[in-house]
């Protein structure tokens, strides 16, 4: 579904990505790990197009779309929930969920997301008139996932939707990442908590430095001596 | 006496407002002080002088054409003096704005000369009178124009898809783009709305004081600078609040002060809000939880 293809990425003169491989399939729930700086988010950013990669190309569903800008991207099925959630603070929660089916024009279809999204993260409902900043950081998180499932995508990346949150919470986040992929969303996870990304992936990516050092199962990545050592803290 | 200031302060203001809203627009979406807005207003009262004294058409329709006109100019300023700066430096876009503004006050000298053009009003001079206030019929057209245009805009922004669009822009243009917002689409409809106002207000000081000159962009451009700053830049409620607010006392320091400090009042309300409140009256950081 999609094939990241030896993507090396820059920021001004410093190399973030070097030729990052990756494969995702449909269905599945690929994650990528690594510690702080390996290049995780820039591989994600590379793919949704707000980053252009110096080298390498970025194909999904057969169609090449390095260079094509994010909006476009958004179009063809791939939706992002950035890092830090990023809702739109001072928009209503509906004016949120509104934006995420921005490129959207069929109005039925819209509506039965929306049940879907509220639906799926019950927590929502009843509270689309309040401001989006004064949620609280799950409910934050659950409202920038419910965004990117707005647009009906194929594929979604998750970056650190654990970040920041309560232990309870991000089993909770967990559980609803499972059930989206269950509904039929391919999932690509960036993950600083590897535990809890390796056991709900199927497979599994490790980012050192720029450069994937690591891939395989995910159950069998859980068991790898180093990526025990490394990121499991063991 | 105070009651009269006051409206004529009100008037005054509503003008300053819109052109605040112009800065307050772009500012919220790019960061980058349009100083460039000021000729687009000039620019709008010449389209407005030009269409109704040498080629007769109607008021309201030269009205229309010349907010449609000034939006062109003022979208192809952001294309050719913004957007090639887009991921410079803001110092760099903020002397492309300065470089603007040069160069459309010396087009419109080239172009028109620097003698000034009479504006003929439109509207059969009319006053109304009580005990308490006299107000003309111009200047109750302007105020009513001035409102609906407010009122248009606050209903554009809070309740169309391309208002809330704008809205997202502004608050993340990467996040909206991942929503699959063209952010450079938005950035270019704000310009062609700010300037719109920017010209409305043009052509209604163009009428009120009959005169058009290429120069005449200089001063209210900067009151409206100051406005927008006063309400807190970025925020469209603040740039009306401002606006007004600004006209006010500057009315209010003629009428009870001296004539002279006029002008010397707004600047002088511009340092104390920096001094004491620089996120302006509505403007607020915005808590970011992690």
């Amino acid at each position: 579904m999609l094939t990241v293809e030896g993507i090396s990425t820059y920021y001004g003169n410093i190399q973030a990505l070097k030729e990052v491989e990756l494969k995702v399939n449909e269905g599945e729930i690929v994650t990528l790990i690594g510690s702080n700086g390996a290049g995780k988010t820039t591989t994600l950013l590379t793919i949704s197009g707000l980053l252009k990669p110096a080298q390498g190309k970025v194909t999904f569903l057969g169609r090449t779309i390095t260079g094509v800008p994010p909006h476009n991207i958004v179009k063809m099925g791939i939706s992002h929930v950035p890092e830090g959630r990023r809702i739109f603070p001072l928009m209503t929660l509906m004016e949120n969920l509104e934006m995420g089916a921005f490129g959207r024009t069929d109005k039925r279809a819209i509506k039965e997301d929306l049940d879907m999204v509220f639906q799926t993260f019950p927590q929502l409902k009843g509270r689309e008139k309040q401001m989006a900043g004064t949620l609280s950081g799950g409910e934050q998180q659950m409202l920038a996932m419910g965004r990117a499932l707005m647009s009906r995508p194929k594929l979604l990346l998750l970056d650190e939707p654990s970040m920041g949150l309560a232990p309870m919470i991000v089993k909770e986040i967990f559980q609803i990442i499972e059930k989206i992929n269950r509904q039929g969303t391919t999932i690509l996870l960036v993950e600083q908590n590897a535990q809890m990304a390796l056991k709900t992936a199927g497979k599994g990516y490790v980012l050192e430095t720029g450069k994937i050092v690591l891939q395989d199962n995910a159950s069998a990545l859980l068991e790898n001596d180093d990526v025990r050592k490394s990121y499991l803290g063991e | 006496m105070f009651i009269q200031q006051l409206v004529n302060g009100i008037i005054l203001g509503s003008i300053y407002s819109l052109i605040a809203l112009g800065y307050t627009m772009v500012y919220g979406i790019i960061m980058l002080i349009n100083f460039a807005h000021g000729e687009i207003y000039m620019f709008g009262a010449f389209a407005g002088m030009i269409l109704v004294v040498f080629y007769n058409v109607p008021f309201f329709l030269a009205f229309l054409l010349a907010m449609a006109f000034a939006g062109l100019v003022g979208l192809t300023v952001e294309y050719l003096a913004y957007r090639p700066l887009r991921r410079s430096s803001r110092l760099a876009a903020l002397i492309s704005a300065i470089g603007a503004s040069i160069f459309l006050q010396n087009l419109a000298l080239l172009i028109m000369g620097a003698r000034p053009y009479t504006f003929p009003s439109p509207f059969i001079p009319k006053v109304y009178q009580t005990s308490f206030l006299t107000i003309s019929k111009l200047e109750l057209i302007i105020l009513a124009i001035s409102f609906l245009l407010m009122f248009a805009l606050t209903f554009f922004i809070q309740k169309t898809k391309i208002g809330k669009a704008m809205r997202a822009a502004a608050q993340d243009m990467d996040t909206a783009s991942l929503m699959g917002i063209n952010v450079n689409l938005i950035i270019s409809i704000t310009f062609l709305v700010g300037s719109a106002l920017g010209a409305a207000a043009g052509v209604m000081v163009g009428i009120y004081f009959r005169t058009v000159t290429p120069m005449m962009g200089l001063m209210p451009g900067l009151k409206g600078f100051v406005a927008a700053v006063l309400g807190g830049i970025g925020r469209i409620p603040g740039a009306m609040l401002g606006g007004l607010l600004l006209g006010v006392a500057e009315v209010m320091a003629a009428a009870y002060i001296s004539s002279q400090y006029r002008d010397a009042a707004a600047f002088a309300i511009l340092i104390l809000v920096l001094f004491f409140k620089p996120t302006g009256l509505m403007g607020s950081f915005m808590q970011e939880k992690v």
